[in-house]
């Protein structure tokens, strides 16, 4: 039986974990080495590396840093932020990356996943959206949740995964940042509509959210989270092994 | 020193990272000299078995591979590499493999039901068969290990060596003598994968 996926993000900025965190151990709590590492090894079965950073030196240096952080971190990495051509696909998967999610990058170019996954595979290609409700329809926002792109969010997301994204990780802005749960009505009707793995994103609070995930909607196949593991609010451990006695398929470690 | 087999196709910077992180002294060739005086030799491989096989045969690497490994040194196929190693695939009409495991290579889609999702991708729990193989002899029947995939091995009862669990029981690893194959990443699996690149390097040739 497939286990349940706990996913930590990783926003990096010119090199750097941004948003604050907060761990006892680690001497260097922003170099993304050093947290994918300590994530690794606590048991997160997957690590994605959000590039925000604005200049071309930023993406250098993240490009040179995820290089390292592969080098010594042995689970799937996935990669994005500033993915708008082939090209950028082929400088990330070089440097480690096993997947590669397209976000506005997608919305500007909509035949950038068809041709990313013609070279590197479905499986490859994640189409990343952000969702919410205006007016009571879903829609598509750009511009990292600033822009309205007016699109209809189920039929783009079947659109992209028609094109051949592999894996669709929906962050649901409206439940971003409430850590009240996460948004199960909005995840549910994406799940209806697709056969590839959805990621939820946005709103966990605390470890029942989770649990309140996978129980309810077990066609989703991950949970991805940033700063409730970063604070350490919520150990990805403990989180585990309250999934396993929930009897939610996990991997312990 | 362990050899990675470079036929041009998918990124081999995972798997070269780590034997190295193993202590492995691993290079990246598709030198026949440089194979033919490595201790052990992996076949990686992503994307699809018809265009993997032909780069295979046009660069002549398949003849070598096939002798090397009939005189006893140690093998492991990895993934798409796994599937390589078997006689044929049916991925997009029937291609020729390797031929040294017996078995043939079809979609996952004709083995289980509707509702699973295609690629099998994710963690998933090794079952073993028979008596653990010398790659699984530091890890647990049960430790999960990390697959992607669209099609299985199958028609190779006698040499699986472990199965994972999705709808059905699909073949996770295979072994032929010195011939071993996985088809999850174990350069992807964690401290488990690791480990079983370990235990293949330990692994000794035999004449």
């Amino acid at each position: 039986m497939i286990t349940k996926r706990i996913i930590p993000c990783l926003d990096v900025r010119d090199g750097r974990v941004v948003k604050g965190v907060n761990f006892e151990g680690l001497s260097d709590v922003s170099s993304p080495i050093s947290l994918a590492k300590y994530y690794s090894e606590c048991g997160a079965d997957e690590l994605v590396f959000y590039d925000i950073t604005a200049s071309s030196d930023g993406r250098k240096l993240f490009t040179d840093i995820l290089c390292e952080t592969a080098k010594s971190v042995f689970i799937p990495l996935t990669v994005g932020g500033g993915i708008n051509t082939v090209e950028d696909f082929d400088r990330v998967l070089k440097c480690g990356a096993d997947k590669v999610s397209v976000n506005s990058g997608a919305i500007r170019n909509p035949s950038l996943i068809y041709e990313a996954a013609k070279i590197y595979g479905d499986q490859c290609v994640v189409i990343s959206a952000d969702v919410k409700r205006v007016d009571g329809v879903f829609r598509v926002f750009a511009k990292g949740g600033r822009e309205n792109t007016g699109m209809e969010a189920i039929e783009w997301i079947k659109r992209c995964v028609g094109n051949g994204a592999g894996e669709v990780v929906l962050n649901s802005i409206d439940t971003d940042g409430v850590k009240k749960g996460f948004d199960l009505e909005m995840l549910d009707a994406v799940c209806n509509v697709v056969n590839v793995p959805v990621i939820a994103s946005g709103g966990a609070g605390k470890i029942d959210d989770f649990i309140t995930l996978f129980k309810t909607l077990p066609k989703v196949d991950a949970g991805l989270a940033a700063s409730i593991f970063h604070f350490g609010e919520v150990k990805i451990s403990d989180l585990k092994n309250e999934m396993a006695k929930a009897n939610i398929p996990t991997r312990l470690t | 020193m362990v050899a990675i087999v470079d036929y041009g196709v998918g990124n081999l910077f995972s798997l070269k990272s780590s034997l190295t992180n193993i202590g492995a002294d691993v290079v990246v060739t598709s030198d026949k000299e440089v194979l033919k005086n490595a201790d052990h030799i992996i076949l990686p491989g992503v994307g699809a078995f018809e265009d993997a096989a032909k780069k295979l045969r046009d660069s002549g690497l398949d003849i070598v591979i096939k002798e090397l490994a009939s005189a006893g040194k140690p093998l492991m196929g990895i993934c798409l590499g796994m599937q390589l190693l078997f006689d044929k695939s049916f991925e997009y009409g029937e291609h020729d493999g390797l031929g040294l495991i017996k078995g043939v290579i079809k979609p996952i889609k004709d083995v289980v039901s509707e509702n699973y999702k295609i690629p099998h991708i994710g963690w998933n729990p090794l079952i073993f068969k028979g008596d653990p193989s010398p790659i699984f002899s530091e890890i647990k029947d049960g430790d999960c290990v990390y697959f992607v995939h669209s099609y299985y091995a199958c028609e190779c009862d006698e040499s699986v060596i472990a199965t994972t669990e999705y709808c059905t029981e699909l073949t996770a690893a295979v072994s032929n003598k010195n011939v071993y194959g996985c088809q999850f990443h174990p350069e992807k699996s964690g401290k488990i994968g690791l480990q079983i690149l370990k235990s293949f390097i330990k692994i000794k040739e035999n004449n």
